[in-house]
């Protein structure tokens, strides 16, 4: 039985379960003296919740554990040469015997008789019917093909006996439950209680997704390439993978690419954070509220463009602009007509970067310039300073660890901002100080490392890993400083 | 009022020495000031206008596509010369639609049919997509085979730009993809009324296409409102259910606390890492589909739901104790407090918080790129498990096609991405002005 | 009258002088809050080196009226100010006049104690600094200690002088902020109910300290409290509704009011 088919059965059981607890509870309280102490709602959901909830978790269990279990006694039926072999070949080994097992579904039982005994005419066979395999199967593929299928066979019908049963039992168990003195609202808001739990371990369950998953990638790159060649390697040269290939070993220095996002994030920050704070006290302090109702959702919009757009933008309006430009000022400058601003280039990227990150640096420090207290301005103010000196010597200064979190996050972004470096910043990893030269960053090699075909064993794949656990701890720990200075400062006012 | 005496009924006392207390200068610092914050508004504000405004004007004419609109005969002769078309289907598949089209436009020109270089030049006019353009419409009707119809025919994407101005004809024949010859067949046909732009609806519906005059947005949106669907049916329940346990129920206590501090770094993780997660957790050990729509729409659910707790915790804090405790005090529980009155109230800021995570998770592209969603997508994915690709992840791929034409395709795609996110976010602020409620 | 003898004795050589100098003027000043009016045709003359107490039930309009004099209002967007009012015989809103200017001869003290987050000393350099009045470091130490000494708080504060003023108490606070005014050298110096956030033993030092300043400087101060206001003024006016009830000798105001409702709130009948 299929599984959406068990879960349909299970739903169905979990129905009749609401409606015929209720019903009950209604005829008890029709009837009995004492009263019910809940409403018959909830003794019908008790009754579903016991028909669906154990059913659902045997299910997930099966499904988890029981390709485990069948595969590793396939792999432990495998001829003693193989076992001595690699990990990767014995994974090849099994895929073709996955392969082999989905084909002998869609054969004939003669056929398969047919195959056992002569498996080298296996695969026309089964490319006849549309089921291509990679090579000829061995003779023991073929048996063992067979045994999976079989093993899947049982493994399915057991659950699905399993899975139902649990389903029934939990039924009647919750139904004759069902008595005047029972409390079911309060059993079933534990159950909504602890489904609330859940949902919000998740939050924690994503944290140690992320952690664990690139600790797992990246200790496997740390193994075929030393981790102080990653984190203080200065040239960054991956070659391409070849398959299965280990020797093509290039180079994977951090540094260059590292040094690029920074740059870029630098430059980035030099046009946002003068532009966001200046338009943030000006918002705060002198507009007045119909032009701030005009501007600053205006303003917003910036943050609202997806970054593919930015990346656009940089590509085809503000890197050619900058490039023609350049070759103008070289020309009258010095009478040669080429340009000295690439295209792509660290100004470019970083420029149309600063713009997006205009709108984040304004409207949180916005918020912090409002937050500091009016009494303080009224003090100042109240001492004949004039406005922009109440804010330069009196704000801004209450207001600067505050500020000082918002640019930390405001970096943070420009550090993990991938798509318009894709586009705008250029490929080639290289350390310069030019910043009309290309230069690439940690996320574009993130991209560039993982897109075409995979091979999740080869150091030029699994470098993304490292490079995004780099990426993921820089900036985790601006965040969480970040997140601490602007709590602390929230509180100072609060 | 007593008392309040003539003030000329008291001497005035000598005005004490004015103090120099440098009124002009700081006035002058003032009036800077002022201007330094009205200059960084307008750079904000000008670049703003700037990129919508170069996305506007390299895109409109994205929703117009030439035409050259002939009658076409559909020749037996080369669709099918042996009439064998009932006994192999295929034959109807494979048969030689470009030339049919060919010849059409050779015959409106009155070209000769024997010159081949002219020939050649003439099936340069027409896209690509005549060939299925055609092919579809034999196969769904072969009668027509033998009939000469009046169809209008793809322009290629050189004609296309020439007739919209975007190429310049004044350069030599040499440098440019449009020959003299072709310029002059052009103004013939305009003049007969052949050749015309008409709005474009292949850019909504058709996928993927390595000429951009038959490449269009279909597929990528279907993969996008497949992702968006997935988020939101996920996203949405288990952000709120954690929202109300964080807010309503949990202790204060370290737990607690680190669930906090790691939902706020969760909304400032940058999304490329979540591309990694899919790819190493959804893809590499669920063994899910890569490039599938299903994954795609796992990874934004997981990077949306930060914000929508985010929203939904700010709109359970702003509804006050005094409903809470009205409700406990008349006997609810804690649960159907929250349920039946708490929840309700703040369902505005939720949804509001709701659609804005979803604008952002449309517009995401980045983690899309790690999971395999950079695909050649033609065919509309059927089920979260097909191959599918997303609106802005299309953007990405035709922003690095090389031909002129696809630099107007990419900012048409530009302003539906930023049309569908416009009407999004007026929604939400709709919903939040219609719903708001002052305590 | 046994128990105010000593304030009596002042008032009467106050008279004996009797050459009545106004060093404020306010002339049928009426404020609006958008469509709220707060104040309707006050007139009311501050005498210089007086301390004057402005009183009245809450939302009365004594407040509104003491940050007209010193265009506080100004900072509130929707707030008008018609009518005129003068200091030293210049109306103070005449497009001419410059609101900073008129600040740093007209100082205020606010409500809540709102030391800036800086050390002692840079409080109360802070006012000097931004209008140039001292010329170099010596200078400004001896503004500070100058300033501090005037506001009784130098003992307690000169072995501390950099460190925050907001780690000092509510009552050191408040000096702080009105050794703070005084540091500007004003003329006139405005407290808005200086005393409210302070408990009694603090209250009492401000109170000596006011008494001492009205030598030098002309105080308007706001106040709930009749007690204070009889402890501290020498003139009373009377606020009620936005409107001036009465205004008159301290002394005559707490024993003989001429206005019935003037008596209802000094008797605490309401307010």
């Amino acid at each position: 039985m299929s599984t959406s088919l068990i879960l349909l059965i299970v739903a169905l059981i979990g129905l009749a379960g609401y409606v015929l607890g209720a019903r009950q509870a209604r005829r008890l309280a029709a009837a009995a003296l004492p009263k019910m102490h809940s409403r018959p709602g909830y003794y019908g959901s008790y009754v579903a919740v016991w028909a669906g909830l154990p059913a659902l978790l045997i299910l997930a269990v099966w499904l988890v554990a029981s390709p485990i279990y069948v595969n590793s006694s396939i792999r432990d039926n495998f001829p003693e040469d193989l076992k001595a072999q690699t990990e990767a070949a014995q994974s090849l080994t099994f895929g073709t015997i996955g392969s082999v097992a989905r084909g002998l579904t869609v054969l004939t039982p003669e056929e398969v008789a047919q195959a056992q005994a002569n498996p080298g005419e296996l695969r026309v066979l089964l490319g006849g019917k549309g089921v291509p395999l990679a090579g000829d199967p061995e003779p023991f593929m073929v048996s063992a093909a067979a045994e999976l299928n079989a093993m899947n066979a049982t493994s399915r019908l057991a659950m699905t006996i399993a899975v139902i049963a649990a389903s029934v039992v939990g039924f009647f168990y919750a139904y004759r439950m069902i008595a005047p003195r029972f409390r079911a609202r309060n059993k079933v808001e534990q159950v909504i209680l602890a489904s609330l739990i859940t949902a919000s371990c998740i939050a924690i369950l994503t944290t140690v997704g992320i952690v664990a998953s690139m600790l797992t990638e990246a200790i496997q790159f740390f193994q075929m390439v030393p981790a102080w060649e990653f984190f203080f390697g200065t040239v960054w040269d991956p070659r391409f993978a070849a398959a299965g290939a280990t020797d093509s070993a290039g180079q994977f220095g951090l540094i260059p690419l590292l040094a690029g996002t920074l740059y870029i994030g630098f430059v980035a920050m030099v046009v946002a954070v003068p532009v966001g704070i200046f338009s943030a006290i000006y918002m705060a302090e002198y507009a007045s509220p119909r032009m701030r109702s005009a501007v600053k959702p205006l303003l917003e919009v910036l943050a609202g463009i997806p970054t593919i757009v930015y990346g656009f933008f940089a590509l085809t309006t503000v890197g050619p602009f900058l490039r023609d430009l350049s070759t103008q000022l070289n020309g009258i400058a010095t009478g040669n007509y080429s340009n000295f601003i690439q295209a792509q280039s660290v100004i470019t990227a970083g420029f149309v970067m600063g713009i997006m990150l205009i709108p984040y640096v304004s409207s949180l420090s916005d918020d912090i310039i409002t937050a500091v207290p009016r009494a303080l301005r009224d003090g100042s103010l109240g001492l004949g300073a004039t406005r922009s000196e109440t804010i330069k010597r009196v704000v801004l200064p209450a207001a600067l660890p505050g500020i000082v979190g918002a640019l930390l996050m405001t970096a943070s972004r420009a550090i993990g901002e991938t798509m318009i470096v894709v586009l705008a910043a250029g490929v080639a990893a290289r350390m310069q100080i030019n910043p009309f030269e290309p230069m690439t960053t940690v996320t574009v090699k993130i991209v560039s490392q993982l897109t075409g075909d995979l091979e999740f064993t080869s150091p030029q794949t699994l470098v993304a890993f490292a490079l995004g656990i780099t990426l993921f701890a820089i900036t985790l720990c601006l965040n969480i400083y970040a997140l601490y200075i602007v709590r602390k400062y929230r509180e100072q006012y609060e | 009022m007593t008392n309040t005496a003539s003030p000329l009924a008291g001497a005035v006392p000598a005005r004490p020495a004015r103090r120099d207390i440098g009124i002009k200068r700081r006035y002058a610092a003032e009036r800077r000031f002022r201007i330094y914050g009205i200059a960084a508004i307008s750079f904000g504000l000008l670049f703003l206008f700037l990129l919508l405004w170069s996305v506007g004007s390299k895109g409109y004419t994205a929703f117009q596509q030439t035409m050259i609109t002939i009658p076409v005969e559909f020749s037996e002769q080369i669709i099918d010369k042996d009439n064998e078309r009932d006994t192999d289907p295929t034959k109807l598949m494979t048969a030689n639609y470009p030339v049919v089209a060919r010849n059409a436009l050779a015959a409106a020109l009155g070209a000769d049919p024997g010159d081949r270089q002219q020939m050649r030049e003439i099936g340069r006019m027409l896209s690509e997509g005549v060939r299925s353009q055609l092919r579809n419409m034999v196969v769904a009707d072969p009668s027509i085979i033998g009939t000469t119809q009046t169809v209008s025919l793809l322009a290629a994407g050189e004609i296309d730009s020439a007739l919209k101005g975007q190429m310049n004809l004044d350069v030599p024949e040499a440098n440019r993809r449009i020959s003299d010859q072709q310029v002059g067949w052009m103004e013939q046909l305009t003049e007969a009324g052949a050749l015309a732009k008409e709005f474009n609806t292949g850019i909504f519906f058709n996928g993927a296409s390595s000429r951009p005059e038959a490449a269009g947005v279909g597929v990528a949106l279907i993969g996008s409102l497949y992702m968006m669907g997935i988020v939101l049916v996920l996203s949405l329940p288990i952000g709120v259910a954690a929202s109300i346990y964080l807010e309503e129920f949990a202790p204060k206590n370290r737990w607690t606390d680190l669930i906090e501090v790691n939902i706020n770094n969760l909304a400032a993780v940058p999304s490329i890492v979540y591309g990694l997660l899919g790819l190493s957790v959804f893809i590499g050990f669920a063994g899910l589909p890569r490039s599938a729509a299903l994954v795609g729409g796992l990874v934004l659910t997981l990077m949306t739901l930060p914000t929508i707790i985010i929203a939904t915790r700010a709109a359970l804090k702003a509804v006050p104790p005094s409903i809470r405790a009205a409700a406990l005090g008349l006997g609810a529980s804690k649960m159907q407090t929250i349920f039946h009155h708490v929840l309700p109230l703040a369902m505005p800021g939720i949804l509001t918080g709701t659609i804005i995570g979803l604008a952002h998770a449309l517009g995401e592209t980045a983690p899309l790129l790690l999971i395999g969603m950079v695909a050649f997508v033609a065919n509309y994915p059927t089920t979260p498990m097909d191959p599918a690709t997303a609106l802005p992840v299309q953007i990405y791929m035709w922003a690095n096609e090389a031909e002129r034409a696809f630099v107007e395709r990419t900012s048409g795609a530009i302003i539906i991405l930023l049309l569908f996110l416009i009407v999004m976010n007026v929604g939400a602020i709709l919903l939040r002005r219609r719903f708001e409620r002052r305590w | 009258m046994n128990m105010m003898s000593d304030a009596a004795v002042e008032k009467a050589l106050d008279k004996k002088m009797n050459d009545v100098s106004y060093k404020m003027i306010g002339k049928d000043v009426s404020v609006y809050y958008g469509d709220k009016r707060a104040l309707y045709d006050v007139n009311l003359n501050v005498r210089e080196n007086t301390v004057t107490a402005l009183i009245g039930p809450s939302g009365c309009g004594k407040s509104t009226f003491l940050r007209c004099l010193n265009r506080m209002n100004d900072t509130i967007e929707s707030a008008k100010v018609t009518g005129r009012i003068t200091l030293d015989e210049e109306d103070i809103y005449d497009p001419a006049i410059d609101v900073v200017e008129l600040r740093a001869r007209v100082g205020m003290v606010f409500q809540k104690p709102n030391p800036f987050p800086k050390s002692i000393y840079e409080n109360i350099a802070y006012g000097p600094r931004i209008h140039g009045l001292a010329r170099n470091k010596a200078e400004m130490d001896q503004v500070v200690e100058a300033s501090l000494q005037r506001a009784g708080l130098w003992n307690e504060a000169k072995d501390r002088l950099h460190e925050s003023g907001t780690g000092l108490s509510g009552g050191q606070q408040q000096r702080l902020c009105i050794a703070r005014a005084i540091a500007v050298s004003p003329e006139v110096i405005l407290m808005d109910e200086p005393c409210s956030a302070l408990d009694p033993i603090a209250t009492a030092k401000v109170e000596e300290l006011i008494h001492e300043l009205r030598t030098n400087y002309t105080i308007v101060i706001v106040t709930h409290s009749m007690q204070q206001a009889a402890r501290v003024s020498q003139r009373t006016a009377m606020f009620h509704l936005g409107h001036l009830v009465e205004e008159d000798d301290t002394d005559k105001m707490f024993t003989n009011p001429n206005d019935q409702r003037t008596q209802d709130y000094i008797m605490g009948r309401f307010g």
